[in-house]
Parts: structure tokens; C-alpha cells; sequence
């Protein structure tokens, strides 16, 4: 049967980890010179939207908030096989917290239009906070299912999926239009293809700002972000643990009694 | 009176640990504000004596929402009742465990009410001079540690790390009251249904919940190896935990793996083996109680966050271990 799925996938370009570096005064993340990538969790929301597509017929557009190099993520996922990007990008967006950044991101979904399916990465990999999927499907006033980790069925106007809890999974059933955030079990995210990077170069991505949104820039930005970050420390890794070497003078056994002790020591056995 | 709310949660009627922990939270909280320490339940056909447990841990007040619809969470109607309570009772703080649960419902409610939340907290302080939450959360993989508040919006909301704080001791005979709550039936309406769930019988569903983790990484050399970790695993009682690459390369499923795009744990004994501590894979273990590391490279990353270290051929340590052990318990 013919159920096109037009879906929508908001992603984020994250800085590479171990290569961060803070702006100590305002306690947000200094972009420009750090290498970027496609947060890597949000690779699997495209892949799973793009076998959508290719099962059921449709469109998979992606959108992202960020500063303007943030059209290389875009870009990226145009290569994998997406239709369209969008870029949400303003200066009055800088600073913008989870509470912001959904309130953005939903006001760009509504100028996107018709969608079947909104589908989030889990969470990014430099905030972790995993607030703006669900976020922007409070906002779009959506159904939701978090921690999706397989898509069943969809018929007849809705969508059955697993989720992972703490206990196993759950099965859901939810209504179409609904936003999934998806974790990795779900898929397996392929690579850009020659035809995708040709496609991917040539293609107009639009950039957004809030007044072609009807975003109140009020509600963006540092002011108009409900938490902000009053300090940021660096913890400090070394532990200066007992470390034996069995290729410096301990035989193995030595070293297994040592490990015993130690975890006696601890009360661990 | 403002109060400081906890979100207890239910499994089939039965508290489950995250509500006690966050009690510990709460009491420091509301203690230091002078107010009075709630907590929220939702479910249906709550164990009674476990709602004793919240006062005699802590609690000054039980707001309890029950009904059939209410057994299994789905995030609408749930939200909506906790909606419901904030405009109601007006909290100063709410907490929630930085469960699936937790990091669902919170954001979703966080809109609705227009406020703020942090996810994951590692500690939460009240600030002297203005009495205002700070958050403090890990961010970026672990590199930094950010103090985090919500100066304006009211209920400040924060999610918190479970396992990062010990149940308090039970004080027998601690007096509370417990508000049955009725709430307008339409708040319990759902789009969204639930057809089913299956425990799985998984050992890694456990792992974020696991007191102790034995973990294998690439130096496993193969699949099958992953034996020698399940063995080591069982004679410690402990749940099976993988880096990222292993669980890429499918030597074990997705559920075992611990890191950046995995879980975060934080046991009271973390055994990494073969695993050579990749920044993203520390990024989900480091703030763990004792790391012990096992690896043939002394150079490797891992033995930084180690409290006790051996540098060797894993497969010769390993089953030397196994046997120790086995020995003790025969003892």
C-alpha cells in the first residue's frame, strides 16, 4: 500500500569530543576553529527516516539550529540521501538553552509544514541533555515516544514501535503525526553515497531567521532561555590508581593476589 | 508555604529506588530553604506500605494520583497531571530521576509550565544568597562540570543521575500526611496506547542499576572471548558491560554497551578489560565508585581513572581471577 512518509529530522552539529574548548565568561561552547560532525545518535534518526522513505514513498528533510557552518551537518545528511535542508540560524539564537532551542526548532517544523513523522536523535553528544526531541513535541503539542528502539508497523494512521525501558521494552502505538527519538539499536546509519555528495553540493539549503519563522526573539537566545549556566570547572581525570606491570618484576599470580586484596579491601567480594 | 517536590516512580505498584534516592536529595534542599519535602506518585494500586516508606525516608507529604490508566507511564496523561499539581500547589523545586521516565516526562512538563530543566545532575546545592537550585551536570563527554540555575521560572526542575546518592536510613515512627489527589478525568486521556511490554531477559537491561560491572573491549580479540567476561561476571555478581567498538564490531548487542553513545554508569566496581579508555568510553563510566583496569598496553588511557591496575595478557590474568575466586567461594 502506498503510505508516503514525509518526515522531518532535526539535527545538531556537535565539536568533535576531546577537542572542546569553553568560553569561560559566557559558560557556552567556543565553535568556531573545532572540527564538527553530525552528532553521531542523530545518524541513526536519518537512517531510519530514510528506510521510511525508501519502504513507504515520501521526503525525509532535515533542519538544524546553529551558527551558518552548521550547513556542512546539513549537507552531510543531504549526502546520506535526504531531500532538503533547512538552517535556523540568527544571531538572536546564540546562547539558546533546551527550552529555546524547541521553542526554535518547533516554529521551523510549523514552517516546514505538512510531516508525518518528526524523528530525534536520543540525544547529543556534547549537551547529553536528550530535552529538546521531547521538547519539540510539547510545543507542536505531538505524541511521543522516547528511547524508540524499533519501528513495528504503520497503518491506517498510526505507528506501533519499541522503546527501551530500565525493565526491557514496551510496545506503542501512536497516532501519525507523532515525534520518535530514536536510540542506536535502531538502525545501522550507511555512508554518503557519490549520487548523495553530487546532490548534496548543488542544493540550496535556506537559512532562517526568527522573523521568517514568526519566532519572538524574546523567547531565544541567552534572555530568553529559562536556565543558564553560571560556571563551568574542568574535573580532573587521574586517579593515581595501584597499577602493577607483569612485564616489570610481578608474575601474574602476584598481581591477581594483589587485585584480591584490593577488592576485599573494598568490600567488593 | 513553597515546597520541594521528588518524583517517585512505580513498577507495577512497587516503588522503585530512584524514589527513595531523590528523597535524599530533597531533604538537604528543603531542609536549607525551611520548607517542607513532597513527593509526587502517580500509578494505580500503589503498595501502601511503600508510601509509609517516602515519609519514614524523608518525605513530609505524599501527593498521590491514582487510577487504572495511570499503571503503565505514557507521557501525556502523566504530564498532564503533573501540570496540574505545579499550577495547583505551586512547588519551588521538582527532582526526577534521570531515568527514561524522568527524561521524558520532565522536558515535556518543563514546556508546558514554561520553565526550566537541567538533565543529570551530579549534585544540586542551594545558593546562600538567593536561595535559588544550582545544578551542576556533567556536559561535552565528562570534560567539564557546569553549575547551572534557573533565576526566574518557577518550579526550578532538575533530573538526577540514579545510583548517585545512597537511600536514606529509615526513621521509624517519622510522621507525614498522604493527599489523595483526584484530577479532572480528561487529564488521564492518551493518544498515545500501550500495547504490551516484555521484561527482557537481557543481563545488560540492568546495567545503568548494577552495583557492579565487569566490561570487555577490543583486546577481546573476538567474539567468543566475551565468554571469559560473562564468567568473571557471574562469580562477581555483576552485569556485562562492552565499549563501544565491540558492540560495533557485534561481538554483544547494543544494551551492554557503556559511553558517550552508550550508557552511563557509575557502579561501585567498574572492571574494564581490554578496553583502552577512549575519552567516550570514560565519558560513561569515570565518576564509577573503584575502576579496575586490565590491559597489555601501560600507556593506555584507562589506567588514568584506575584505582588498581594490571598491566598484561588479559587471557592469562583473566582466568587466574576466575580461579581465585572460584577457589574462595569453595573455601
Amino acid at each position: 500500500m502506498y503510505n508516503p512518509m514525509n518526515i522531518i529530522v532535526p539535527i545538531k552539529q556537535v565539536p568533535e569530543t576531546g577537542n572542546v574548548k569553553i568560553d569561560e565568561e559566557k559558560g557556552t561552547i567556543v565553535r568556531e576553529g573545532v572540527e564538527s560532525i553530525i552528532n553521531p545518535l542523530d545518524l541513526y534518526a536519518i537512517e531510519i527516516a530514510l528506510q521510511l522513505k525508501e519502504e513507504h514513498g515520501g521526503s525525509v528533510k532535515v533542519i538544524s539550529m546553529g551558527p551558518k557552518n552548521a550547513e556542512k551537518a546539513i549537507r552531510e545528511a543531504i549526502s546520506m540521501g535526504c531531500d532538503d535542508g533547512f538552517l535556523v540560524s540568527d544571531r538572536a539564537f546564540a546562547g539558546s538553552d533546551t527550552w529555546a532551542t524547541s521553542y526554535a526548532l518547533s516554529k521551523a517544523i510549523e514552517k516546514i509544514g505538512q510531516f508525518d513523522l518528526v524523528i530525534t536523535g536520543v540525544r547529543a553528544t556534547d549537551g547529553d541533555t536528550g530535552q529538546v526531541g521531547p521538547g519539540i513535541s510539547a510545543f507542536l503539542d505531538l505524541p511521543l515516544a522516547t528511547y524508540t528502539s524499533g519501528i513495528k508497523e504503520i497503518k491506517n494512521g498510526h505507528i506501533i514501535i519499541e522503546r527501551l525501558t530500565e525493565e526491557g521494552y514496551e510496545t506503542l502505538k501512536l497516532p501519525i503525526p507523532c515525534l520518535l527519538t530514536v536510540v542506536k539499536e535502531i538502525s545501522y546509519p550507511r555512508l554518503p553515497t557519490l549520487r548523495g555528495k553530487q546532490n548534496a553540493r548543488s542544493k540550496e539549503i535556506p537559512v532562517w531567521g526568527p522573523d521568517d519563522m514568526g519566532v519572538d526573539r524574546s523567547l531565544v537566545g541567552l534572555d530568553g532561555s529559562p536556565v543558564r549556566v553560571v560556571k563551568i570547572t574542568r574535573p580532573k581525570v587521574t586517579r593515581n590508581g595501584k597499577i602493577f606491570d607483569t612485564n616489570k618484576g610481578i608474575g601474574t599470580k602476584d598481581a591477581v593476589i594483589e587485585l584480591m586484596k584490593f577488592l576485599k579491601e573494598k568490600e567488593l567480594i | 508555604m513553597s515546597e520541594v517536590w521528588t518524583l517517585a516512580e512505580q513498577h507495577k505498584g512497587q516503588l522503585k529506588s530512584i524514589s527513595f534516592e531523590l528523597l535524599a536529595r530533597g531533604r538537604k534542599l528543603a531542609d536549607n530553604l525551611n520548607e517542607k519535602l513532597s513527593s509526587v506518585i502517580l500509578g494505580s494500586n500503589i503498595n501502601n506500605e511503600s508510601l509509609q516508606e517516602l515519609i519514614l525516608r524523608g518525605a513530609d507529604k505524599v501527593y498521590l494520583v491514582e487510577d487504572p490508566t495511570l499503571e503503565h507511564f505514557l507521557v501525556e496523561p502523566y504530564s498532564n497531571i503533573v501540570e496540574y499539581l505545579i499550577n495547583k500547589y505551586h512547588p519551588d523545586i521538582l527532582i526526577a530521576g534521570a531515568t527514561t521516565l524522568g527524561r521524558t516526562l520532565m522536558p515535556y512538563v518543563a514546556i508546558k509550565v514554561n520553565t526550566g530543566l537541567t538533565a543529570d545532575c551530579t549534585e544540586l546545592e542551594i545558593e546562600e544568597l538567593t536561595g535559588n537550585l544550582l545544578q551542576i551536570r556533567p556536559a561535552i563527554g565528562g570534560n567539564i562540570l557546569a553549575t547551572i540555575k534557573t533565576p526566574k521560572h518557577r518550579p526550578q526542575m532538575a533530573t538526577v543521575r540514579p545510583k548517585s546518592i545512597a537511600i536514606p536510613e529509615r526513621i521509624e515512627g517519622r510522621q507525614g500526611e498522604i493527599l489523595k489527589i483526584d484530577v479532572p478525568s480528561e487529564l488521564l486521556k492518551s493518544r498515545t496506547e500501550i500495547l504490551g511490554a516484555r521484561n527482557a531477559v537481557d543481563e545488560a537491561m540492568g546495567l545503568e542499576d548494577a552495583d557492579k560491572i565487569v566490561a570487555g573491549g577490543r583486546g577481546l580479540k573476538k567474539s567468543d572471548n566475551f565468554n571469559l567476561i560473562k564468567e568473571l561476571a557471574e562469580l562477581l555478581s555483576a552485569a556485562v558491560g562492552a565499549s563501544r567498538e565491540t558492540v560495533d564490531r557485534g561481538w554483544i548487542s547494543y544494551p551492554h554497551q557503556v559511553g558517550l553513545t552508550g550508557k552511563t554508569v557509575s557502579p561501585k566496581l567498574y572492571m574494564a578489560i581490554g578496553i583502552s579508555g577512549a575519552i567516550q568510553h570514560l565519558a560513561g563510566m569515570k565518576t564509577s565508585e573503584n575502576i579496575v583496569a586490565i590491559n597489555n598496553d601501560p600507556d593506555a588511557q584507562i589506567f588514568q581513572v584506575a584505582d588498581f591496575g594490571i598491566v598484561g595478557d588479559l587471557f592469562e590474568i583473566v582466568p587466574a581471577i576466575i580461579e581465585e575466586l572460584r577457589k574462595r567461594k569453595d573455601s
